[in-house]
């Protein structure tokens, strides 16, 4: 158990991301904050738009090259922002890793799999082709690719999308990073498949040791698979909070609407489902306050003016209890963009 | 918006780019020549003027004269009618025949689209310039001839071109839907693929204009286009080849008039490109 | 592999075949019959059917089309009108000039195009970008017959470095060498070479455009791959697949641009050949020069194929496997 004053293994901390757009210089990512351990398991939910993906690249630096960053980023302690190209392509593959939504496309049609698995190790480790491939084999019998030896030379098309997303996941685990980044891992699988391959990245995470950020737009799998959830509307992280305490009771408006909208079973005949009313503001048209207060029952004044801070809720703490040997209670603090969340109702 | 509100908006917007602009001005000007040269060139270009012949740049003959004396100015400019013809009717033929069958072969799919993609790809397995010579050979070398074999040319371009384009129409979602209310192939062709493939078809014939311009130039330089006395640009750089020692400005401006004209074209081509692009016509 | 293979083999034989057809077609379906074309509209009935006599077109088209065919894959041809020899004699001699100029031509454009067309990827909408692009508008621009004469202007009458056309051929004792006969090819190959090299850059520089936007570019800058190494290894050989088919096409232009070329510059090649031929309605000799040329840009563009199927494993695997 580590205690608290360790260097956290990502600290993010006013992450702000501009970008250079036909309309002009636009602020793509407005406040982002959160810090990981090894072993964290985050989450980040949100939909279409709302800058998850951006963060990601903004952590990987594989932002476009228009884009501004200011705040901070460190891995390990190091601030990735004052990093040059060269210095980030020192980390990449090996400290921190990244997998992405469509594993059809993320690979290279033209290279036989095992290539594309040993590379990052020729880069990075040095190892000539030969050892190379075959720490490709290990790899690919690690993500439990059925009859790997023989799957070696394929190239991508030969393979299905769980089999691919596979692939991309021993590519990532190739230099044993510590931070392993997922957008969307799943989303563009089967719904059988991705249950195995989640589940795959849940165990292979956890063997290790590395830190798992884990994006989606998807509830149910927030639940499953993360310890920690943030929520992200219009650029910035509205609510951060562990797993249960979220599932437990919201504090923004805006997680509350998205909890609310879940189908349910067992609702009676003829039920409207509950929906957010509004639409989610373009880019282009995001408010200089609050992105969600044209949508919000609460709206005042001074949310339109400027972005609200961050605000802990009461009897949650950011802090460590070495009384508790349980790791998920280790860090419990339930953090809330919004100034008016207490005159919500917490609901179940 | 009202079309006239959205046409203006259209406007401003092809005017700021600058292809598109500067593409449009040059083909303009040369559109202009030509309909001013149909009334009126400085010199009647039949005038053959030989104690003048070769003669420099002068305020009588701006660009002077050329072997027989004729007005290189005049020449120039009744000339841009001839590679503006060429340009109409080749890109016309392609329009005519290459977009049915493209078409067509897009809506049938099947056998159909084989035997027209097989046609095509065949004509475009013999180098076209070559065809045309032989065609000129054949019938002999003229005008009518050597539009003909240019604008045949252009037919397999465009029903490739179209075809592509429509297949893509054909497999969005509202045509299977227009198909379940009840519309014909025909109908839905004519309602929606067609303008829907328009765009690409108005770019590829900015296109083809600039190549058939150029194929009628080398054509004529061979002496197998345009005859005398009829002006055409090419011939005359044929012409001045031979007076290259003592006159040797006189091969440049025909050369120069037939780039300016493939310039603009090209320019106003890749302008039409971006505008008409529907991905880009929105913000990125 | 090998049935990739055999399919494209199958198809240039076909494509072949049906190419013979049409040329011998064509000059079938004249107006008039062949020997009133040869000897116009002032000959004599007399000299009329001696020459049908000699073209042998009392026989039955399809057994001259055998007859045609056959001689061809043997090695044989029909004899000249204009020249009395085999056409094939003269086809090979005349390939002596225009077979190295239509590889020094494209050697310069691939090599320039790619150069130029990869450097402006990388350096997309900087002042190289648009340097580049910009040059390559005038070059499509230009008629290349045109810039011919330019370059005679410049390099033979202007500066006086070569001469203004012909060729003195490749052998030292005809007053010619290897250094003679290139020098004479220089301007020429040039000319050929400008717009095609425009297009090319045109063609890379979208490609690589296209190819660095693709997803698994990010997967491999997220592995820590630096941008050159991207290029290298990732990008530039998914670039080459539309790059090679523009090439492919490119070379059936390049030969008919060598005819309008060849008569620029006066040199003793195909295109001068054809076009001499035409001028002397010499039906035999376009007919078996047409069907040389359209062989070789068949068999041009079979290799193209080959090269694909080398490039992109794809097409070799065929269908995905689960």
């Amino acid at each position: 158990m580590t205690p608290s004053n360790t260097t956290p293994l990502l600290s993010v901390r006013n992450l702000r991301v501009g970008l250079q757009t036909s309309h002009g210089q636009l602020e793509a990512l407005r406040g982002v904050d959160f810090e990981m351990q090894r072993g964290d398991t985050l989450g980040l939910i949100g939909e279409s738009g709302c800058g998850k993906s951006l963060t990601a690249l903004a952590i990987m630096g594989l932002l476009p090259e228009r884009a501004t960053v200011s705040g901070s980023i460190a891995l390990n302690g190091t601030d990735l922002t004052q990093l040059s190209d060269e210095a980030l392509c020192t980390l990449r593959g090996t400290r921190m890793a990244m997998i992405f939504q469509e594993p059809m496309t993320a690979l290279n049609p033209l290279h036989p799999i095992w290539k594309q698995i040993a590379e990052p190790l020729q880069l990075h480790q040095g190892m000539d082709l030969v050892s190379a491939k075959a720490r490709a084999l290990e790899l690919l019998e690690r993500v439990q690719l059925p009859r790997a030896r023989e799957r070696l030379d394929n190239y991508p098309h030969q393979l299905s999308g769980g089999q691919r997303q596979r692939v991309m996941i021993s590519i990532a685990l190739a230099c044993q990073p510590d931070i392993l980044i997922a957008d969307e891992p799943t989303t563009a699988l089967d719904v059988t498949v991705q249950k195995e391959v989640l589940a795959l990245i849940r165990q292979l995470v956890a063997e290790d040791g590395m830190g798992l950020l884990l994006i989606s737009h998807d509830l149910g799998l927030m639940r499953d698979q993360v310890e920690r959830v943030m929520v992200m509307y219009g650029g910035a992280v509205v609510e951060s909070a562990p797993t249960k305490a979220l599932f437990g009771m919201r504090a923004h408006p805006y997680s509350q609407g998205l909890f609310a909208a879940r189908p349910q079973l067992g609702l009676k005949r003829g039920t409207r489902l509950q929906t957010i009313a509004g639409n989610v503001p373009e880019i282009f048209n995001w408010p200089q306050g609050c992105a969600f207060a044209d949508r919000c029952a609460y709206v005042q004044d001074n949310c339109r003016q400027a972005l609200p801070q961050l605000e802990l809720v009461p009897g949650t703490h950011d802090g460590i209890d070495e009384n508790v040997a349980d790791k998920s209670r280790r860090v419990n603090a339930h953090w809330v963009r919004c100034p008016e969340w207490q005159k919500l109702e917490a609901s179940a | 918006m009202s079309t006239p509100q959205t046409f203006q908006r259209m406007t401003q917007r092809a005017l700021k780019h600058h292809s598109f602009a500067v593409g449009a001005a040059i083909v303009l000007l040369i559109v202009i020549s030509a309909a001013v040269s149909l009334f009126w060139s400085p010199y009647p270009v039949g005038d053959i003027d030989i104690p003048n012949k070769l003669a420099g740049s002068s305020a009588q003959h701006w660009f002077g004269t050329d072997s027989l004396g004729r007005d290189i100015a005049s020449l120039l400019l009744v000339g841009s009618q001839n590679s503006l013809l060429v340009g109409f009717i080749a890109v016309g033929i392609g329009l005519g025949l290459g977009v049915p069958l493209g078409l067509l072969a897009s809506a049938q799919r099947g056998w159909v689209e084989e035997v027209v993609m097989r046609a095509a790809d065949f004509t475009f397995a013999f180098p076209a310039l070559l065809s045309a010579i032989l065609l000129t050979a054949i019938y002999g070398p003229g005008l009518v001839v050597s539009i003909t074999a240019i604008g045949i040319f252009n037919i397999p371009v465009f029903a490739r071109i179209t075809r592509g384009a429509a297949n893509a129409v054909w497999s969005r979602d509202f045509t299977l839907a227009a198909r379940a209310a009840g519309k014909t192939k025909w109908t839905i062709t004519w309602e929606h693929v067609l303008p829907n493939v328009a765009s690409v078809l108005i770019v590829q014939a900015t296109v083809q204009f600039a190549i058939a311009i150029l194929a009628e130039a080398a054509l004529s330089y061979l002496g197998l286009g345009t005859q005398p006395p009829n002006p055409s640009w090419g011939r005359m750089l044929n012409e001045a080849q031979s007076q290259m020692f003592q006159a040797p400005m006189l091969a440049v401006y025909p050369g120069v008039a037939i780039a300016l004209a493939v310039l603009g074209l090209n320019l106003m081509g890749d302008g039409l490109r971006d505008l008409l692009d529907p991905r880009l016509s929105r913000t990125r | 592999m090998s049935s990739f293979v055999l399919q494209r083999f199958f198809s240039f034989f076909a494509t072949l075949a049906v190419t013979s057809v049409v040329v011998f077609g064509v000059l079938e379906w004249l107006p008039g019959n062949a020997a009133q074309v040869i000897l116009g509209e002032t000959a004599t009935p007399e000299s009329l059917v001696a020459m049908e006599e000699k073209l042998g077109l009392n026989q039955p088209a399809f057994s001259r089309y055998v007859e045609w065919v056959g001689g061809l894959l043997q090695g044989q041809s029909g004899m000249s009108i204009s020249y009395e020899t085999p056409t094939a004699v003269l086809m090979m001699e005349r390939m002596h000039v225009t077979l190295p100029l239509a590889i020094m031509a494209m050697s310069i454009t691939i090599l320039m195009a790619l150069c130029l067309g990869v450097y402006a990827a990388s350096k997309q909408n900087s002042k190289g970008d648009i340097g580049v692009m910009t040059l390559s508008q005038l070059g499509l621009a230009l008629p290349n017959f045109w810039l011919a004469i330019l370059l005679i202007l410049l390099f033979a009458v202007h500066l006086q470095w070569v001469s203004a056309g012909g060729f003195p051929g490749w052998s030292e004792e005809d007053g010619g060498g290897l250094w003679a006969g290139t020098a004479a090819l220089i301007l020429p190959a040039i000319a050929l070479a400008a717009v095609q090299t425009a297009i090319l850059t045109r063609v890379t520089r979208s490609a690589v455009i296209e190819s660095m936007s693709e997803d698994y570019v990010r997967t491999a800058r997220a592995k820590g791959l630096s941008k050159q190494q991207v290029l290298w290894r990732h990008v530039l050989r998914n670039a080459m697949i539309p790059v090679v088919t523009v090439m492919g096409l490119q070379f059936g232009n390049l030969i008919t641009s060598a005819i309008v070329i060849e008569n620029v510059f006066v040199l003793p090649g195909i295109g001068r050949l054809i076009f001499q031929a035409i001028a002397n309605r010499d039906l035999i000799v376009v007919r078996d020069v047409v069907m040389l040329l359209s062989a070789m840009v068949i068999l041009i563009n079979f290799f193209i194929d080959l090269l694909y199927a080398w490039i992109d494993p794809r097409l070799k695997t065929g269908t995905p496997a689960v």
